[in-house]
C-alpha cells in the first residue's frame, strides 16, 4: 500500500497551482489538463493543501 | 538555429520575444495553451504608470480606470487612497485575454515566430547551447537556441529543472479563487482590498471593476494557514459582504509571494516573471515585474548574441538589471508581508483605526506603512528603515 495523490478532473480548474508546490515534481500541468505521475507522487498532500478548488486528495493505492 | 526560445507568452514572455525580436535576433515564442491570454489567473490591476512605461495605453484591453483603492479591515474600518483630482486615474485593470494578445502581436509583428498549442517537454544543455524538446498535437520535435528564456509561470519547469529557482512551500504562496461577477452595484472608480485572518488568513480578498457593473471578485490566502480552499473562503467573503451579481467566469491560480531570488539565471537561461517568482510578495501584483523583467531579458539577450557569450555569469547583467528596478521593493515587501501575516485580526483593526480618514494622496503600499509607522511605530519598528 502507498499514498498517492488523485484529481478529480470535475473540479480541478487547470491552474497549475499544484506543480508549484509539489517538491517531487509529480505534478504536469499538460497543455490544459493536469497530470500526477505515481511514479514520483510520494503522497505528501502538500498540493492537496494548496489546491484552490479542493480538486486534489490523497488516497491509499495497492 | 534560434538566437532565443521564449517559453510562456504571458506578458513576461512575450515582453521578451518581443525585446529580443526587436533588437534583430532570430526568436521562437512557445505558448502550451492553444490560446493566449486565457485562463487570466490574475486579477488584472497593474498602475497606470507601469503600463504606460512600455505601452500606447488602447482602450481596447482597458477593461476600467481607477482613481483609487479602499481598504478595509476586519471590523470594516475604511483607508481610501485617492487622486483627489478628477483625470487622475491611477490605475488600470486590465482585459488580459486582449492584453497578452495583443504583446504576442507585437512580438510577432517585430519578427519572432510564434507556435501555440506547443508544450516544451524537455530541454538539455549541451555544446554550449540549448536543445529544446516540444510537442503539438502529439507530435514532437527538436529545435536549437542559443538561449532559452523560461517565462512559464510560477509552475516553472525551466526554473526548476535548471536549478534556479526551488519549489515553493505553503508560506511562500497565495492560493487563489476569482470569480468574474456581472450585475455589481458599486463605484468603479475604485479597487478594493478587504483584509482579515478569517476572511483570507495571509492574504486578502478583492474587488477589481472591470466597467459596465462587472468586476473580479476573488481571494488570495495562505495554504499554511488556511483552513479550507480559496473557493471556499471566496464564497464565504461574497456571502458575508452581500455582494450580489451573477457569475460569468471562474478562475482559480497560484500567485508567489516569495521575494527576491538570488538569481534568475544559469548558463544558457534566463527566467521572467512568475516563473522567477517576480510577482509582489504583499499586493501579488505580478504583471509590471513581468513585463520589466521580460523586456531586460530580451536586451540582455542581444547582447548575449553580439557577444556570443551565453554563459551564467554574463547573463548576470540581467540579474543586476532586474534588481536595480524592483530587486529592493521585493525584497522590502517580503519582509513586510511576514509581518502582516502575523497581524491578528485586532492589530489589523488597530492599525486601520489609527490612519482611517488620514489624505492618503499616494496609491502605495509605502504610502500606507509610512502613515502606520508614524501612528503606531512601536508595532512596526522593525521595519521602519524600509520604508
Amino acid at each position: 500500500m502507498a499514498r498517492k495523490a488523485v484529481v478529480d478532473r470535475r473540479k480541478c480548474a487547470y491552474c497549475g497551482a499544484c506543480v508549484a508546490v509539489c517538491p517531487a515534481d509529480a505534478n504536469e500541468l499538460v497543455e490544459t489538463f493536469l497530470e500526477i505521475y505515481d511514479d514520483k507522487c510520494t503522497g505528501c498532500s502538500i498540493c492537496v493543501k494548496m489546491c484552490p478548488m479542493g480538486a486534489l486528495a490523497i488516497v491509499e493505492v495497492e | 538555429m534560434y538566437d532565443v526560445v521564449v517559453v510562456g507568452a504571458g506578458p513576461a514572455g512575450s515582453m521578451a520575444a518581443k525585446t529580443a525580436a526587436e533588437q534583430g535576433l532570430n526568436v521562437l515564442l512557445v505558448e502550451k495553451r492553444q490560446e493566449i491570454g486565457t485562463p487570466v489567473r490574475c486579477a488584472e490591476g497593474i498602475s497606470r504608470e507601469s503600463i504606460e512605461k512600455f505601452f500606447e495605453v488602447d482602450k481596447k484591453w482597458i477593461a476600467a480606470e481607477v482613481i483609487g483603492a479602499k481598504i478595509y479591515a476586519p471590523d470594516k474600518t475604511e483607508i481610501v487612497m485617492s487622486e483627489e483630482m478628477a483625470g487622475n486615474e491611477v490605475g488600470y485593470v486590465l482585459e488580459r485575454k486582449i492584453f497578452d494578445r495583443h504583446v504576442a502581436r507585437l512580438a510577432a509583428r517585430a519578427g519572432a515566430e510564434v507556435y501555440v498549442k506547443t508544450a516544451m517537454v524537455d530541454f538539455e544543455r549541451r555544446d554550449g547551447k540549448v536543445k529544446l524538446k516540444l510537442r503539438r498535437l502529439g507530435e514532437e520535435w527538436e529545435v536549437e537556441t542559443k538561449i532559452l528564456i523560461g517565462a512559464d509561470g510560477v509552475e516553472s519547469k525551466i526554473g526548476r529543472k535548471a536549478g534556479i529557482i526551488r519549489t515553493l512551500k505553503l508560506n511562500e504562496v497565495e492560493s487563489c479563487a476569482q470569480y468574474l461577477m456581472t450585475g455589481l452595484d458599486i463605484d468603479e472608480n475604485y479597487t478594493y482590498f478587504y483584509l482579515g485572518r478569517e476572511t483570507a488568513p495571509g492574504g486578502y480578498a478583492w474587488i477589481f471593476p472591470k466597467g459596465n457593473g462587472s468586476a473580479n471578485v476573488g481571494i488570495g490566502v495562505l495554504p499554511r494557514m488556511a483552513e479550507k480552499t480559496a473557493k471556499e473562503y471566496l464564497d464565504a467573503f461574497i456571502e458575508k459582504e452581500g455582494i450580489e451579481g451573477k457569475i460569468i467566469e471562474f478562475v482559480a491560480g497560484a500567485v508567489p509571494v516569495y521575494g527576491e531570488i538570488e538569481t534568475a539565471v544559469a548558463d544558457n537561461i534566463m527566467l521572467a516573471g512568475d516563473a522567477a517568482y517576480h510577482a509582489d510578495p504583499i499586493t501579488g501584483g505580478g504583471i509590471a515585474n513581468a513585463l520589466s523583467a521580460g523586456y531586460y531579458a530580451g536586451k540582455v539577450a542581444a547582447e548575449a548574441v553580439q557577444k556570443n557569450d551565453f554563459s551564467a555569469s554574463f547573463l548576470r547583467r540581467y540579474d543586476e538589471l532586474w534588481k536595480n528596478d524592483f530587486g529592493k521593493r521585493l525584497r522590502r515587501n517580503k519582509k513586510l508581508q511576514l509581518k502582516f501575516i502575523d497581524m491578528d485580526d485586532a492589530v489589523l483593526n488597530k492599525l486601520a483605526g489609527a490612519i482611517a480618514g488620514k489624505n492618503l494622496r499616494e496609491m502605495s503600499v509605502a504610502a500606507i506603512v509610512k502613515e502606520l509607522l508614524k501612528a503606531h511605530p512601536k508595532l512596526l519598528w522593525d521595519l521602519k528603515d524600509l520604508f
